[in-house]
This record gives structure tokens, sequence and C-alpha cells, in this order.
């Protein structure tokens, strides 16, 4: 076990220095970044010269890669086009996408289990249908229409929540946001979870249990469900990824001063240091949340072992 | 069986961390605390500058934060002393500035004639990198601190033309004659600055520090910034209000949202979506008025295919095929005013502003447009791109429109197409480095309301602006006989007889004047924009 972690944690660093040389040559692919700057006027070129100076973007770009990555492993991630260490932006940034993250995960991991083995065990009824009806109402109506109808209608018309999250972000404001965000994946975590289940109940060894005369919740929760959960775990490691970056669009509809609104500004502003910094950190979460899943499987199966 | 057990922890842990997670939603937000006004606002582009923030969400701290010679009337746009005890000069190139004395920067520190002329040969200064440095560039010296030469380093760290005389007095010498230049005097980059920015800038940026109505509080970058009232404020327009809370907004819908919720009391931004319903939501508390803004489209005068003398008619048809009067209506809901001349109503009539100074060139006639273009050569190529970025501000919309205007009066399909550039750094790239062969989008947000301002930094040769690099020996002239005139009306009638060089010439089209909106809570009142659709900050009052 801890030779398959230290390999997969070495295997990390290609994939590291692949992704964020294709980021840097995007970003940089973009065009120059300081006539924007100057907004309607021609940059004044000693001006300009001075800021691309500063940012090394006279340089070809492996230079600027090099010089970046040498800085990023002394800690330093450069300085926004504001003035602001990237790092301190971060900061600020990614306690508050994870937390929204982080509820979001709870709410699809809870509900969408839970509708998931019930459907599952209840096929073709009543419930499993309604069930399967929402999951693809809500996979085929985009974010941003949930996102504002439920802004508008809990924000304005119910006044039950503030339309907008407060700097802070704190959890109680994350919960209708976090919905949002949570509804797609909870579709998809429903449907993998009742796949599963209903593939699981007709193994031998849950009719083995059966006839053992064991409890139906020991037969569902011990042997059911834990057999049932390896696709999910799968799929919840890829989403925790996508759930940090990807929440770009909710975090615009609420306001959330996330990950994904410096990630929004700093393309707009075509700020490499913040894109590649975000990135840098975007890609180490996916790959750990990857590694964790991996290690997830020899827990839900002992007969996955890893030496 | 083990692993099992742990797995049931597990679900049970989350479980408990979704309760807690549900537990502590409460209220959200806190409310506004008493007498303070809470507004909308954009993450500044720049770090907060004078000299180095050129763009409208920075601009409106500055406008609190700090005050300078003069000040632009938030009603009329005249500007007015504020600071300036007296500006004299008696050959419109040499003036003698004194300053009202009493004035403080929020540190307690008093404003001297130092305070300005350190802050302005900082702000010229090319070591420092100051994106509006060019506001310098008429005094005298300022090509030594700042050489135009790309490679060139400063010979010297102060500009010669300016000299204190004593604690309240400062002379400034200019290049060249420049009789409106006093008037421009009420833009941020002129604002003096206090001993603390030289001293330690790194802290200053963390928290400026200015002479303005208010000071800065709190400030935490892209989220809020609190600013309190100055209570040893010495100038006339003290605020009215304790203070004022500008929260960074993502998106300008969330903003409107909130607004509409209670929890904002004034958004200067009504998004493009919400343009048709907020006189029916909002009633009186919706601003729609002009500001000192004017879109345009401009043509690259020195490429193939627009050098002719005679290309100016396909210019001109141009202009006469695009239904300016439904564009505005249909996709802008009134929020922008067909354009009829190349500056801005915000200018007032004795400000050099002339309805219908472009006469039937803007005005929409698809048959006489036709025509035009077909004596003027017809179009280069037998078609026309139209490019603008489309990362922000609907253009795609008014692209198609335009296009589709021109394409019905020419009756050709294909006539006119458009070419979205992704963004703005790369569209404006496109446009310096001299790509772009057909229409392109051109605007124009005023740095001060005088006609010059609208004229000579986009069309004197090789300005700053001149996207276009349209030279023209007649305007040059008359911009010059302009701006030495000894008294301002014979100044704005030069500036207007230049204006009637650009309608025969059209390295431009007009299209619109664009209007500043605004919306408000029913908390506040007083709430209205200056010409540059900046909210008035100070004379907003809270219930």
């Amino acid at each position: 076990m801890g030779r398959y972690v230290v390999r997969r944690l070495l295997q990390m660093i290609p994939v590291f220095i692949g992704a964020t040389f294709l980021i840097f040559v995007m970003v940089y692919a973009l065009g120059d970044p300081v006539a924007a700057l100057f907004g309607d006027r021609a940059p004044d070129p000693a001006t300009a010269r001075q800021l691309r100076a500063e940012f090394h973007l006279d340089k070809p770009v492996w230079q600027q890669y090099l010089l970046y990555m040498g800085n990023i492993l002394s800690g330093d991630f450069g300085t926004a086009f504001n003035g602001e260490k990237v790092t301190d932006l971060m900061g600020r940034a990614f306690p508050i996408s994870f937390r929204l993250m982080l509820t979001a995960l709870v709410i699809e991991l809870v509900l969408g289990i839970l509708l998931g083995v019930i459907t599952g065990l209840r096929r073709g009824r009543v419930f499993d249908t309604s069930v399967l009806m929402a999951t693809l109402v809500v996979i085929a109506i985009p974010t941003f229409v949930l996102g504002t109808t439920a802004q508008f209608f809990l924000g304005v018309q119910l006044g039950w929540i503030n339309p907008a999250v407060s700097p802070e972000g704190r959890f109680g404001e994350l919960i209708v946001p976090g919905c949002i965000l949570a509804l797609v994946s909870l579709a998809y975590v429903t449907r993998l979870t009742r796949t599963s289940v209903a593939e699981n109940t007709r193994a031998d060894y849950i009719r083995t249990a059966v006839a053992k005369g064991l409890p139906r919740r020991r037969v569902t929760v011990r042997h059911l469900l834990r057999n049932s959960l390896i696709p999910v775990v799968t799929y919840l490691g890829a989403d925790i990824g996508t759930l940090m970056a990807g929440a770009i669009v909710t975090e615009r509809i609420f306001n959330i001063q996330g990950v994904g609104f410096q990630l929004y500004q700093g393309i707009l502003r075509q700020n490499s240091p913040t894109v590649v910094g975000f990135v840098v950190v975007l890609v180490l979460i996916f790959l750990l949340a990857n590694l964790l899943v991996d290690l997830l499987y020899a827990v839900l199966d002992p007969r996955i072992r890893y030496d | 069986m083990r692993a099992a057990t742990r797995l049931t922890w597990a679900i049970a842990a989350t479980t408990a961390l979704a309760l807690t997670a549900t537990a502590c939603g409460g209220n959200g937000t806190a409310s506004g605390s008493a007498g303070v006004v809470r507004a909308s606002w954009g993450d500044p582009q720049h770090p907060l500058e004078p000299a180095n923030t050129n763009e409208v969400q920075g601009g409106k701290v500055l406008d609190m934060i700090f005050r300078g010679l003069k000040r632009y009337d938030p009603e009329t746009g005249e500007a007015k002393d504020e600071m300036a005890e007296s500006i004299e000069t008696t050959d419109q190139q040499n003036f003698t500035v004194k300053i009202k004395s009493g004035w403080t920067f929020s540190d307690g520190t008093p404003v001297t004639a130092a305070s300005y002329v350190d802050a302005w040969n900082y702000g010229a200064n090319l070591k420092n990198a100051q994106i509006s440095s060019y506001f310098f560039q008429f005094i005298e010296g300022y090509d030594a601190v700042h050489p135009a030469d790309e490679n060139a380093t400063p010979s010297a760290d102060t500009m010669s033309g300016l000299k204190v005389v004593d604690d309240h007095t400062f002379t400034v010498k200019l290049n060249e004659p420049f009789s409106l230049w006093p008037e421009t005097l009420g833009y941020a980059a002129y604002s003096p600055l206090p001993r603390a920015f030289f001293d330690d800038h790194a802290t200053w940026l963390n928290k400026p520090i200015g002479n303005g109505p208010y000071k800065i509080d709190t400030y935490t970058k892209s989220q809020s910034m609190k600013l309190v009232k100055y209570e040893e404020y010495a100038g006339p327009d003290k605020a009215q209000n304790e203070g004022v809370e500008l929260r960074v907004y993502t998106d300008n819908n969330t903003a409107y949202t909130d607004l509409q919720a209670g929890n904002l009391d004034v958004i200067d931004d009504v998004p493009a979506s919400q343009l048709k319903n907020a006189q029916k939501d909002l009633g009186d508390r919706y601003i729609n008025q002009p500001a000192g803004i004017i879109q345009t489209v401009a043509f690259p005068v020195t490429q193939d295919g627009w050098t002719s003398p005679e290309s100016a008619k396909v210019r001109q048809g141009l202009s006469m095929a695009i239904d300016r009067q439904e564009i505005t209506s249909k996709i802008y809901f009134d929020t922008r005013t067909p354009a009829t001349d190349f500056t801005s109503p915000v200018l007032g009539d004795a400000g050099g502003y002339q309805e219908g100074l472009c006469g039937e060139y803007c005005t929409y006639d698809p048959e006489r447009a036709k025509q035009l273009i077909e004596e003027g050569g017809g179009l280069p190529g037998g078609k026309i791109t139209l490019s603008s970025n489309v990362d922000t501000g609907s253009h795609r919309q008014w692209m198609d429109a335009a296009c589709n205007s021109i394409n019905n009066a020419l009756d050709d399909t294909g006539a006119c197409t458009v070419n979205p550039v992704p963004t703005f750094a790369d569209f404006r790239n496109q446009i310096t480095e001299g790509r772009i062969s057909g229409m392109f989008r051109s605007g124009w947000q005023m740095d001060y309301p005088l006609i010059q301002n609208f004229l000579q930094p986009l069309y004197y040769t090789n300005a700053s602006s001149n996207d276009s690099r349209y030279s023209s020996p007649e305007f040059d002239r008359l911009i010059n006989e302009a701006n030495s005139a000894s008294d301002e009306a014979e100044a704005i009638g030069k500036f207007r007889d230049a204006e009637k060089v650009l309608v025969q010439d059209m390295p431009a089209i007009p299209l619109w004047y664009q209007n500043g909106t605004a919306g408000y809570s029913t908390r506040v009142s007083d709430v209205k924009l200056n010409p540059f659709s900046v909210p008035v900050y100070t004379d907003i009052k809270v219930s």
C-alpha cells in the first residue's frame, strides 16, 4: 500500500508539469495582455515595455515558464495585475470554493445515494419512475436557469435567502448555491447508484446473505450498498475537481468570490499568474482526489489490493 | 467487517456534517449599518493610484477619496475651482496656481503645493510605469522624465515646468499654449498625494489616503471596500451620509437582484438583460441619463482601399446605411441616443456639443447610402467586416444589427459580416498592430467634459487613441488654433470647425451617445449620476 502511494505520487509529477505547461501556453497564446491595460488608448511604448519586463512578458514562452515554475517551487506564485499577490487571492478564494464544494458534495452524496438505493430496490414502481423523470429534467436544464430562478424566487419573491453571498461565504449562505451546484451531479449519482444496486440485488452473495437470515437493513447497508458504491466513488472523485473549478456559473450567479470568479477574471484580463496559479492548485486537488478514490476502492472491496 | 464499520462511520460523519451545515444557516449577511450607503462595485484593474487608474471602477473610489484643483459640477459638468484658489495666466502657457489653505489628507497632514508637484512628477515618471502618465504630457520637461522612445531611460526625475513657489503656490509651464488646460485639472490623475504615498508605497496601496470627503476604513481587494465620512474634510461637498460600502459583484445581474431584494442601495450599471424591466421594477428609482461616452465605428484609413479621397464617400455611405434609431430603441431600450456629432450632449451647447453637426451623413437613408458607396467606388473588395471584442458589453447584438442594416441598404446579404474577437486584449492588439482591415468598434469615454477631449486624442495626427491613423493637416491646424485661443468661445468655434473636417473625411462614423443607467433602493434618496455616469455618493441621503 505504501509503495503504491509513493508510485502514484511520483506519477503525478509529469502530469503536473504537462498540465501546467499546456495552461501556460494557452494563456500565452491569447496574446499580449498589456495592451488591454491601457483601455481604448494605444499603449505608451515606454510604459508598456516597462510593464512587460515586470511580468516577464518580453521573454520567450519557455523561459517564462521556467521562471514561473522556479518561483512556484519557492512558494512565489507571482502578482496579479491589481498588485495583489496570487497567494493572497488563493488564500481567500479556495476556502470559499472549498466550503461550496463540500456543501454540494454532502448534498449529492447523502441524497444521491439514498435516492439511488431506494429506486434501485423498487425498480419500476411509481417512486422509481418519478425520480428518474426528475433526474432527466435536472440534467436537461442548464445550471444558470435553475440558479437564477431559485435566486429570484427564494431571494426576491420569498425573501428567505440573500441573493448574493457575502464575501465571508458562510456555510449557511452556501446551502442554496450548493444545492444548485450539486443538482446535476446529484442526478448522476442517483442513476449510478440505482443501476449498481439493481445489478447487485441479483448477486449470489446477496442471496446468500438473505438465505442466512440476516436482517434486511444489514443486507442492504453492509452487503448491497458497500459493493454498489465503487462506480459512485469513482464518479465523486472526478467530481471534486469539477465542483471546485466548474463552479464558475454558480459562483457568478450568487456572487461568490471563489476560485471560479478569480479564474474568470484572470482569463478575461489575461492575467497568466492568476490563471496558471489557480489551475496549478486545481490540478493538484484533482490528482489527490483521484488518488484518494483509488485507495477507497481497497476499503470498499478487499479483493482489490495494491501491493 | 472492520472496513464496513468504518464506512458506516464515514456516512454517519458526512450526514452529521450536512446537518451542521444546515443548522448554521441562519440569516445571511448582516444588514447595512445606519447611515451607510451600500453600493455595487467592480474589481479595479490596477492598484489604486491617481495616475495609474484609467477605468471606471477604480475612478469611482478616487472620486470619493480625492479632490483636486478643479471639480466637474455633477449637474452641468462645468470645471469649478475646488482646491484651487486661483489659476492665472497671461499667455495660455505659463500658469500660476494658488491653492486654498486648511485642507488636510485623511492622515492629518496638510495639502501643500508640494503635494501636487510631487504627485505629478511621480505620475509622469517612466520608472513608475503609470498607465495615465500621458496626462502630464503638456507640461514642459515631460519628455525628459518620460521619453517617447521605447528603449530610452528618463534623463531627469522631475519636470522642469513645475516649480513650488511657497506652501500654497506653484507654477506650471506648458510645452505650448493650451487655453483650456486649467479645465482638465478635475481629472483624478491630477490629484495631490500625501508624503505617506512616497515614504511607504506598499502600505499606502493597501489602504490609500486622500484629501476627499471620504476615507477608506477597510479594503479587501476583489471583495469590498468600506469608506467612512472624513470629518475634517475642508471642501464644500461634505458627505450627506455616514459612509459608503462598496461591494464587488461579479455579475451585475446579481447586483440587480440584490437591489430588488433590498440588500443593496445603489447600482450604477443596470444589466442589459434588465433594461426592459427596469422602469417597471424601479419606477422613479431608475436613472437613465446621458453620459460622456460616444460609440463610433472607425476605419483604418491608411490601409488599402481606404486611402483615396473618394473612399470618404464610401464611409459616409456606410454611415447613412446604419439605422441608428432602430438599433438604439430595439436593442438598447433607449439607453443610447443616435449620434449627430462627434462629441457628447453632456458638454452642453456652450461646451461644444452641436446637435446635427454631422448632418445628413448621420441620418438613415438607405437609397442615398447605396448611391454614395457606388460613387466612392464601392466597398473595398466588394465586402466589409465589422470587428469588435465580444467578451463584454453585448457588442455582438448591435454589430449584427448594424451589418444587417448595411446589407439591406445595399441589397447584398454578404456585403457586411461581423468579425467577433474573443477578448478585449486581443482586439486592442489587433488594432494597435494595424491587423484589422475593415470597420471596427471604437468608443470614447471622456476624461474631462471638454470638446478638446473628444477630438484631439482621437483624430489628431499620431494621437494616443487615433485608432484609424487619421491625419489631416487642416484638422490639426484647427485644433492647434483652438488650443492657443485666448477666449473660450473662440476656442470652441475652432473645435467645431475641426469637427466639420471630420464629417467630410469620416475617419470614423458616430453611432450613438451612451447613457448612464442606475437604480436605487427606497432606503436612500438624492441619488444622481455625474457626467461620467458615476453616482454622486456624497449627496446620497440614507433614511
